[in-house]
């Protein structure tokens, strides 16, 4: 089955951000196919390469990185979620001059129409938080 | 982007106006999707239901309007906003006194409307 993944929630906040990643690693195991990984409001804060955890916690980015690294997921952050968060890639960086990107290389930051295209490919779509 | 394949989505509101930033979220991805041509529709339950009042003002917190851009779906060709009529009892909205184009469900009416779209997103 191919499936999408919206993922609304934020990593340090509830278990939905990380029940997102186990979803598409479970899914993925399984021989489905995961068309995209979509993050948008809250969500978002999953592509930060600014963060900095404490020792003893666990990192949740870690797994969506490892993920894409291993099957070429397409991790796409919500541009308009995503730069008023902070959050932005190189291009974005240098459209609105800030000092530097914010956003992890595994992420790209992109428009809606890409959840509106993984939509109509895929069989499901599953939301995580909100 | 031409987007080739056709799916219907249900966006389901759940949540009340200006609490979180999900409400944005869930019309942005509502008229994100009409613009692309795919059908689209949607649904408020619950405490989303408060987003449907046309007496809210946003002015003093400093946010825009949810009302607003609800009132701009028509203009992407989502003619009609599906409500859950029992949340609007409980919150003693009248439907006859919203402003919004509005189609009120009861809970077999919603069960059908889920079982309709291809893909339903909650927000």
């Amino acid at each position: 089955m191919i499936y999408s993944v919206l993922v609304l929630a934020s990593p340090n906040s509830g278990l939905a951000a990380r029940s997102a990643a186990l979803f598409v690693q479970a899914a993925l195991a399984r021989g489905h196919v995961i068309e995209r990984v979509f993050f948008m409001d809250d969500g978002c804060y999953a592509s930060s390469d600014f963060r900095v955890m404490p020792q003893d916690e666990p990192d949740a980015m870690q797994l969506w990185i490892n993920l894409a690294t291993l099957h070429k997921l397409e991790l796409v952050v919500c541009i308009s979620s995503a730069i008023k968060r902070g959050l932005l890639d190189e291009a974005q960086a240098k459209r609105y001059e800030t000092a530097s990107a914010t956003t992890h290389s595994a992420f790209t930051v992109s428009g809606l129409g890409q959840l509106v295209d993984a939509t109509s490919k895929s069989d499901r779509v599953i939301t995580f938080g909100g | 982007m031409q987007i080739e394949d056709k799916k219907s989505s249900l966006i389901v509101l759940r949540k009340t106006p200006y609490g979180s930033s999900l409400s944005r979220s869930a019309l942005d991805v509502a008229l994100a999707t009409a613009a692309f041509d795919q059908p689209v529709n949607v649904l408020f339950m619950g405490d989303g239901v408060l987003q449907l009042l046309p007496t809210q003002d946003s002015t003093p917190i400093e946010k825009k309007n949810v009302a607003k851009i609800l009132a701009s779906l028509p203009l992407y060709d989502i003619e009609t906003l599906f409500a859950d009529a029992g949340a609007l009892a409980r919150y003693n909205i009248n439907p006859a006194e919203l402003t919004l184009p509005i189609t009120t469900l009861d809970a077999s009416g919603m069960r059908e409307l889920l079982h309709n779209h291809d893909h339903v997103l909650g927000f």
